[in-house]
């Protein structure tokens, strides 16, 4: 919790106040048993009336004062407990946003999540907590013994020994019992990951009549965090009794001695004991509430170290220095001409030893309206050669210029905002299909959101729909099939009308016709930009201005569809791969048998 | 979280009753994440559960088979119940027929007998927290057990309506909060009922005007208590909307990170973000403010009845209608019954949302299953199936007024591989969800070897079939773990053999651990590409007398493609494949290519037959290099 630190800064007053009205609040809950042995004493014992009644008058003052403390302090650890919740998920969102995709491979998105979800209501949960609670059982506890002290001594060290000795009970428990419960939560991820997959892959696990086996395995994560939770819960019921009856010892041992020994020597009243009974049991009700107290410290601590870890990480991937690009407006785009890569070598750990190297030597160059077509073995390393492009990666050696500047001196919006990707899968957010398209451009008029669906073969679907572009989409899109979201992912690329272009296999859903159609309402559009596409079928790539062929990560050919059909042998293997030795030959011997313009 | 807010009051300040002890479920519970899907669950508190009573006889129906623990922890909450109002008494007495009178005679014995009671309470609190956890543990690990049971036996449609996160949640925060509630509420109603009758009884016996003096709080506290709860229910539910919101905002927006850094979007979304994190700010202070006051609150209604049993005892003892041992028992008593009333106030919130969460869970198990036919002699009939499949004029529509197949007949014989080819949408895929039984056929018929496929059962059925899909779903676990998924028994040679053939094996040796390496959930470690041979790799393992590759190689290169065609040539004699695909080098070898279009197979034949038939599919091939012409 302590690492939090700077976000509970801004809110110290209310920090500081929150305790001590809390402080008030215990001094005068602590008078009222003083007061009620008062009565008894000198009301009851002496027969003084007018002291019931006096005293009666100053019980209630006392106990309003203390509601008003009370409420108070719920007031301030309220506000401080909140904002300080609130500031930190700001953070936490803000800081992810930074984050490269390394950052985000790395933690994991669904831990992501959670951290800045359920473990941020925990640390939130627990200021809240530490305000009111830790504050008030503590000085109860001391309170009540100082009261105790002050009394009588002898009943007062009879208190203070057993609240020593209960601690350490108290230590050894919580001790073994955090033990446990991290076992616990081990076991429940096992839990929840056996839920998760058997709903995620139910398709696959029907396919393969794998239910039975499924059941099994379920039923064996289910015992074994069943087992471990009884165990734990069972050493946590160990607390009670064990406090309870220790406290209630005391009690015993305080009526005993302090009602004979005492009373007979003279140096106790009846109404003092009275109120030292009130104090064991004040002492006992704060002590249970302290060791509940502490299990929900043990645990925040834990998301406040896994908020701490998210907030600390460096983004991989940094904004070009401020120096650079001062007189340069992040919101418009890049007047590309030309991407160059040159000698770039990349690997996703970071490391330039071979073995981890992706990409190697890589040196191309594309002009304004060319387009590059990439080809190549699955993991030859295609895609991490276009995350390269907009930084979603950096290289690293070597180095890739726009118009000759180094895509690292550019301010990063700016060049992310004029490169239109389309993923490879196909992400798409909850709203309608119309806000989808236009997420890179949220001004877009209609006209233009419907010009790029029209380009990216979705209008018809989309017009077919009942609600047409207004139609919600669910999470994760579900409602429609896997080629209409790539056609949307495609149309959103195509909305923001970049000078740089990439797919990255964007059509591998789409059925040959509407590929076709895809690729001749694209032609226009390409005219004017950089155009770098992924795929897999010839006929995709055939077109393309230069067509690269990647092997294990190295170019192995570069140039038209003809000269590599002659003279690379890896793009002869792709070719016969998807036409046929037959067509190679029919092909060289027809010569040219399709006409390239 | 309401109940966590203040629980600086939460302990109950009786000494005998230990019912207070921190209830260890409370810490399993993911309240993040049961929050994070307020808006569509419902958040605690807020639901209603619509038919109570016959839910609860569900839940009832369990905890019988829970029946010793059940009984233990009736008796011994009882028990315990009953010791704690006696320590009070005996207190009270001792002061009044020992101390008072300063005769002490049998005093310690008193005292010991004090100890005994206070010993006996605690060890019936310890019985009790013991068998509670028993039984709320074994109960809702039987709970779940048949939630995940009866999810292996729904059907495919089932999968396909709901998302994944509502499931996940009937199985994972739905049965949290039935545990919770199993291991407090219950104990706290029946003992919180206990203690308020027994002090209110126990009272009574001491002094019946002190009493009833006493007990005159007892409605104010009910109405501060109703008052403050209805506030705070409507800023909680409020507050819950709003985390809500937050929470899925984030849940997607981290999703589709990479979406919002390609397009640049960061500022605006965190622009979002703080927008509905403001809102939530607000409406938490609010909320919280006004719940964390009731902690105050009650605690003053407890000091105000202190303060009256104070007064008017002294002034019933300074009249002697009572004495100074009443004053001192009242005293403790008041502490014992004004507790109960806030608790149970508070409990009641967590019982009803625990009630409709187990609403939620029995919904799922009442729906229909798949029918399995687990007959014995079907399991074990080895079924040497040859391979012939025959659709018979087959009639099929995932909603019954939109058909999507229409009259389709097909055939293939043995060993034969049928390509499946045709638009987006024209009903490929839904032809293998009716082969594979996912989905049942509307009229006409599916035969295997002549066989009506409903003769079969599932089980029985999809055995013999091996099904690839384009989502190549991979489970957490070692790449050997996933391929072995095929077949279980299946030694460390078979699997490498069936890597083989799926052309794997080279990228899965060049891995640092090769065939242990530990795939995460999602396997992000792996490429789409080779997810994909993986699940060919455990399809071919499992060697099945039927082969289907629905898209199963769309993301791998051709290259490869073709190694693993090569392969499988050999290992498909004498069986049936059936192949979709987009790409013509996947379905150009095909023995037989279907042309499917508006739910009916409009071409048929060989690659070479149907380019001369110079139709649709024809029109396909030219297509591809007509787009080339073009752009080239």
């Amino acid at each position: 919790m302590w690492e939090l630190r700077a976000y509970i800064k801004p809110y110290w007053k209310f920090v500081l106040l929150g305790p001590l009205f809390m402080l008030g609040e215990v001094f005068f809950d602590l008078l009222q048993p003083r007061l009620a042995a008062h009565i008894v004493n000198f009301g009851v014992v002496e027969r003084d009336f007018s002291v019931i009644e006096k005293t009666g008058i100053l019980m209630a003052v006392v106990a309003l004062l203390s509601l008003i403390t009370g409420v108070g302090c719920n007031l301030f650890a309220s506000r401080a407990s909140q904002n300080f919740g609130a500031d930190i998920r700001e953070a936490l969102f803000k800081k992810v946003q930074t984050f490269s995709f390394d950052n985000v491979d790395q933690l994991k998105s669904g831990s992501l999540i959670t951290r800045m979800t359920s473990d941020v209501v925990q640390v939130q949960n627990l200021l809240q907590i530490a305000l009111q609670g830790l504050v008030r059982a503590p000085s109860l506890l001391i309170g009540s013994v100082v009261m105790a002290l002050l009394m009588n001594m002898r009943l007062g060290l009879i208190l203070l020994g057993t609240l020593v000795a209960l601690s350490l009970v108290l230590v050894v428990l919580i001790r073994f019992s955090s033990k446990l419960f991290a076992a616990v939560q081990t076991r429940l991820d096992a839990v929840n990951t056996r839920i998760q997959e058997n709903v995620a892959g139910i398709r696959v696990i029907k396919a393969f009549v794998r239910s039975g086996y499924e059941t099994k395995r379920f039923e064996a994560v289910n015992r074994d965090y069943t087992d471990i939770s009884i165990q734990a819960a069972r050493f946590i019921a160990l607390n009670a009794p064990i406090v309870t009856f220790i406290m209630n010892g005391c009690l015993v041992a305080i009526l005993l001695y302090g009602g004979q020994d005492l009373v007979t020597q003279g140096s106790v009243q009846v109404g003092e004991l009275v109120a030292f009974i009130n104090y064991v049991i004040q002492v006992l009700s704060s002590l249970l509430m302290v060791s509940g107290l502490l299990m929900n410290v043990s645990q925040a601590n834990v998301s406040a170290k896994r908020i701490h870890e998210v907030l600390e990480t460096k983004s991989k991937i940094e904004d070009a220095p401020s120096s650079k690009v001062e007189h340069e407006k992040a919101t418009a785009m890049l007047p590309v001409q030309q991407v160059k890569l040159s000698g770039v070598a990349f690997s996703y750990n970071g490391s330039a030893a071979a073995g981890d190297l992706v990409l190697q030597d890589i040196n191309l160059e594309a002009r304004r309206g060319e387009t590059i077509a990439i080809i190549g073995a699955t993991g030859s390393g295609k895609s991490s050669l276009v995350q390269l492009i907009p930084r979603l990666y950096d290289v690293t050696s070597g180095s890739i210029q726009i118009d000759g500047r180094d895509i690292r001196d550019l301010p990063l919006t700016k060049l992310r905002r004029s490169i239109g990707m389309m993923l490879q899968e196909s992400f798409l957010f909850t709203g309608t299909i119309g806000d989808n398209i236009a997420f890179g451009k949220p001004d877009a008029s209609q006209a233009d959101i419907e010009a790029a669906a029209r380009i990216a073969q979705a209008h018809d679907f989309i017009e077919k729909l009942p609600d047409g572009y207004e139609t919600q989409l669910g999470q994760k899109g579900v409602n429609i099939s896997g080629g209409q979201k790539q056609r949307l992912s495609i149309a959103r690329a195509l909305l923001i009308k970049p000078p740089i272009l990439i797919m990255d296999d964007s059509a591998s859903a789409l059925d040959l016709g509407t590929e076709r159609k895809l690729r001749e309402a694209l032609t226009a559009i390409m005219k004017d930009t950089v155009t770098f596409i992924i795929a897999q079928r010839i006929t995709s790539v055939a077109g393309a201005h230069r067509i690269v062929v990647l092997d294990a990560g190295r170019i192995a050919g570069s140039g038209t569809h003809e000269e590599l059909l002659a003279a690379c042998e890896v793009y002869q293997d792709i070719y016969r791969s998807q036409f046929g030795k037959e067509e190679v030959m029919a092909h060289a011997q027809k010569q040219q048998p399709i006409s390239f313009s | 979280m309401p109940r966590n807010s203040n629980p600086s009051r939460s302990a109950n300040g009786s000494p005998a009753s230990g019912n207070q002890a921190p209830a260890p479920a409370a810490n399993f519970d993911q309240m993040g994440f049961r929050q994070g899907h307020g808006p569509l669950l419902g958040g605690p508190g807020k639901v209603r559960s619509k038919n109570t009573a016959g839910t609860l006889r569900r839940i009832g129906s369990y905890l019988a088979l829970q029946r010793q623990s059940l009984i233990t922890v009736v008796l011994s909450t009882v028990i315990t119940s009953g010791l704690a109002l006696l320590g009070p008494y005996m207190i009270g007495k001792m002061v009044d027929n020992y101390v008072v009178p300063r005769h002490y005679d049998g005093f310690m014995r008193m005292g010991m007998l004090l100890l005994g009671v206070y010993l006996l309470g605690a060890i019936f609190t310890w019985i009790q927290q013991y068998s509670a956890s028993s039984l709320s543990q074994n109960t809702v690990r039987d709970m779940r057990r048949d939630i995940m049971k009866h999810y292996q036996r729904l059907p495919v449609p089932f999968f396909d309506q709901k998302t994944h996160g509502e499931l996940m949640s009937r199985a994972t925060n739905d049965i949290a909060n039935v545990s919770n509630t199993l291991n407090q509420t219950v104990v706290q109603l029946i003992s919180g009922v206990l203690m308020l009758v027994g002090s209110i009884v126990m009272m009574f016996v001491l002094s019946g005007w002190m009493t009833l003096i006493t007990i005159l709080t007892v409605p104010l506290i009910a109405f501060i208590t109703k008052r403050i709860t209805k506030y705070t229910r409507h800023y909680f539910s409020q507050q819950q909307r709003h985390l809500g919101e937050v929470n899925s905002f984030v849940q997607e927006m981290i999703s589709g990170l990479k979406v919002v850094k390609v397009f640049g979007r960061e500022a605006t979304s965190t622009e979002q973000f703080r927008d509905i994190n403001e809102k939530l700010r607000a409406v938490s202070i609010k909320a919280q403010s006004l719940s964390g006051s009731m902690g105050p609150m009650m605690n003053t209604m407890r000091n105000i009845t202190f303060v009256i049993i104070a007064v008017c005892g002294g002034l019933f003892a300074y009249h002697d209608l009572i004495t100074i041992g009443v004053i001192v028992s009242f005293l403790n008593y008041s502490t014992q019954f004004s507790q109960p009333i806030n608790q149970l106030a508070n409990q009641y919130n967590l019982f009803q949302s625990a009630v409709a969460g187990a609403e939620r869970v029995f919904e799922v198990l009442e729906l229909e299953p798949e029918m399995y036919d687990d007959r014995e002699e079907w399991l074990n009939r080895s079924l040497p199936i040859r391979g012939e499949v025959v659709f018979d004029r087959v009639t099929f529509g995932y909603k019954p007024d939109v058909p999507v197949l229409k009259q389709l007949s097909l055939e293939a014989s043995p060993g034969q591989m049928i390509a499946l080819v045709g638009p987006t949408g024209a009903g490929k895929t839904t032809v293998i969800n009716l082969l594979t039984r996912f989905y049942e056929i509307g009229s006409g018929q599916i035969r295997i070897d002549g066989r009506d496929i409903q003769q079969f059962s599932k089980q029985e059925l999809r055995q013999q079939i091996g099904l690839v899909l384009q989502d190549a779903y991979v489970f957490s676990g070692t790449i050997r773990e996933n391929i072995r998924y095929g077949r279980l028994d299946a030694t460390d040679q078979e699997v490498e053999a069936a890597a083989r053939h799926a052309n794997a094996d080279t990228f899965i040796r060049r891995l640092p651990k090769g065939y242990d390496t530990d795939l995460s959930a999602d396997g992000s470690n792996l490429s789409q590409g080779q997810k994909q041979l993986l699940t060919i790799a455990r399809a071919v393992l499992a060697n099945p007398a039927i082969l289907i590759l629905d898209e199963a190689t769309s993301s791998v290169d051709t290259r490869t493609e073709l190694h693993i065609q090569e392969a499988m040539k050999s290992l498909m004699k004498g069986r049936t494949s059936f192949v979709i695909a987009h790409r013509l080098s996947t379905i150009r070898e095909a023995d037989s290519i279907l042309v499917v279009n508006g739910g009916e197979i409009i071409e048929q034949g060989s690659h070479e037959e149907l380019l001369q038939l110079n139709g649709f599919y024809a029109g396909l091939v030219h297509n591809q290099w007509a787009a080339q012409e073009q752009t080239g």
